[in-house]
């Protein structure tokens, strides 16, 4: 009865071992630090780690919003960002010059993610399980990758950078404008959407949406317009993700950009602990950060080995602490 | 009075089973009303019924307006707030947290409820940034309790505020909602299972069994008959 399913939902349980992974993560960074003074290069690698991390939190967040809320990981979130990444190339061919383009791209990805939610995840969500919601998704994934290719072709396309290249000395280091400037715009997306969901009235609900929607729905919340707002919001991420991947030069404007980052990414995701917004930036950090650090001085380990090591690095985090770096055990009362 | 709820003839289910067969009841502007009954009579899908959380037919309508096709959402708006059974707090979310999603459906400041909030609750004012999960039990009740105050209803639906808590608790919850019933005006359709304190409280009150309504009467007479206190109020 709907009155027992109201009692069966999941308590939370803190682990004891909750020392762990604040010293784990100290550790890291004391290493980060001390190897960036000892060595140039090797805090040029740290940086451009972080930067690529920043793409990777980005779209992991995304991932941890729409999870959060549905408990479904959403598959299409890199195409999604793919096609408003091309939308941005698109405003920008037609003259725009990128700020303005990169703001309209911002609004047209909201509307477009608020839009998708609403014309394919909510009539199957209604009907079916979260496994005809995952469907749906790979089916959104192929949809609009394919749709991608149709509309601008399957070359390889030019996406300018937000600001012009230029190399910062300090110290005998050197930084690229490029990579700070990514990780400076996805810290401050994430801080803006931390902020949205701690202050605003909105951003409250979404969170009571989230955890409780049947007690929210009481208080007067509208959850499911609460779910088409994380969708677009997601798709917002996913675009500031996607443009900023398009103007490095490793990965370039072409539809199947974002396929490695999305898995880059989820695995991010899955570190952080799939509920954890900060776990997922800390996890999408240390994937940048360790992967670049990888390919420079591990002489075998070669770009094609970096995905796999990235997964590595996930078993891992999993073997030894199943619920990721920040999620809670879970026990599910039936 | 005015009449501010009146239901007709309402019908609910879960599924196949039916939990309310032509249900009727009225609750006046400002009057505490109980509903009594064994436990599977009814009680709590009457509230449902009210808040739209159960599929539900007859009518229902909250001065004048019909809320038959209205969800828990278009519910909350008119001015009805349910407090569910087992506290219905937002466990994840802290004390201050759980007090503003109470004003959600208000607009304009909130600064006059979380000051008429700490009147009612000194101590929730301390404890704002607390998980509302680690509370203890009473505190999460009448945390909820609080955030129904947030939210300024005309109609509160209160299921089973005693349950599991401790009579001291208890008697300090009943003496809120007296209190709010007397200084607001605020009307109240409470479901518990402590007749005896119900009915202190409550002007009127409807026994339930399985799904009807069996007797319907002032508090006084109710507990007067010797046959209905005997056979369905358990004391």
């Amino acid at each position: 009865m709907t009155a027992l399913a109201e009692t069966a939902r999941r308590v939370p349980i803190r682990p004891s071992t909750s020392w762990i992974v604040p010293l784990a993560l100290v550790g890291v960074c004391v290493f980060l630090v001390v190897g960036s003074l000892q060595s140039a290069l090797f805090a040029q690698q740290v940086i451009s780690g972080l930067a690529n991390g920043g793409i990777y939190a980005s779209l992991a967040v995304a991932l941890v919003l729409i999870y959060r809320a549905t408990e479904v990981i959403n598959f299409a979130q890199g195409a999604i960002a793919t096609f408003t990444t091309y939308v941005a190339w698109q405003l920008i061919d037609w003259g725009l010059s990128y700020w303005p383009a990169f703001a309209l791209t911002l609004g047209i990805a909201f509307v477009g993610g608020f839009a998708l939610e609403l014309v394919a995840i909510r009539p199957v969500e209604r009907r079916g399980s979260q496994l005809t919601v995952v469907i749906a998704a790979i089916g959104l994934l192929i949809l609009v990758e394919g749709s991608v290719g149709w509309i601008w072709g399957n070359g390889v396309k030019f996406m300018p950078a937000p600001f012009p290249s230029h190399i910062y000395y300090l110290g005998g280091v050197a930084f690229s404008r490029q990579d700070l400037s990514t990780i400076a715009i996805s810290i401050a997306s994430v801080v803006l959407l931390w902020a949205f969901f701690q202050f605003t009235k909105v951003g409250l609900a979404m969170r009571a949406a989230a955890v409780r929607p049947e007690a929210a729905r009481l208080v007067g919340v509208r959850v499911s317009w609460m779910l088409s707002l994380g969708w677009g919001l997601a798709a917002v991420l996913g675009a500031v993700a996607g443009m900023m991947a398009a103007a490095s030069p490793s990965v370039l404007l072409q539809p199947s950009m974002m396929d490695g980052i999305l898995i880059y990414a989820f695995a991010a995701a899955v570190i952080g602990g799939l509920e954890s917004a900060a776990g997922a930036v800390i996890g999408a950090l240390l994937i940048g950060v360790l992967l670049n650090l990888l390919g420079s001085y591990v002489s075998w380990v070669t770009p094609q080995l970096l995905l796999p090591a990235a997964f590595v690095v996930m078993l891992v985090v999993l073997l030894v602490k199943p619920s990721g770096l920040f999620g809670r055990t879970r026990v599910r009362k039936v | 009075m005015a009449v501010l709820l009146a239901l007709e003839d309402v019908d609910a289910r879960y599924g196949q089973v039916q939990a309310l067969r032509g249900v009727s009841l009225t609750v006046d502007e400002s009057e505490i009303v109980a509903i009594l009954g064994a436990n599977g009579a009814g009680k709590t899908t009457t509230l449902r019924a009210v808040s739209g959380t159960v599929r539900r037919s007859g009518r229902i309508e909250l001065a004048g307006k019909s809320l038959g096709r209205r969800g828990p959402e278009a519910t909350a708006r008119l001015g009805v707030a349910h407090v569910p059974e087992g506290r219905g707090t937002f466990s994840e979310l802290t004390v201050w947290e759980n007090l503003r999603l109470g004003a959600h459906v208000r607009r304009g400041s909130l600064q006059a409820d979380f000051k008429r909030v700490g009147e009612f609750f000194p101590w929730l004012e301390a404890r704002r940034n607390q998980q509302a999960g680690t509370l203890s039990g009473g505190e999460q009740q009448m945390l909820a309790l609080a955030r129904a105050v947030m939210q300024r209803p005309r109609l509160l639906l209160l299921d089973e505020p005693s349950l599991g808590l401790a009579p001291l608790v208890v008697a300090e919850i009943f003496r809120i909602l007296r209190e709010l019933n007397e200084q607001h005006g605020t009307a109240v359709l409470l479901v518990e299972q402590n007749a005896r304190t119900s009915l202190a409280t409550a002007a009127r009150a409807y026994v339930l069994e399985v799904g009807r309504v069996a007797f319907a009467g002032a508090s006084e007479e109710l507990a007067s008959r010797d046959t209905i206190r005997k056979s369905y109020l358990g004391y």
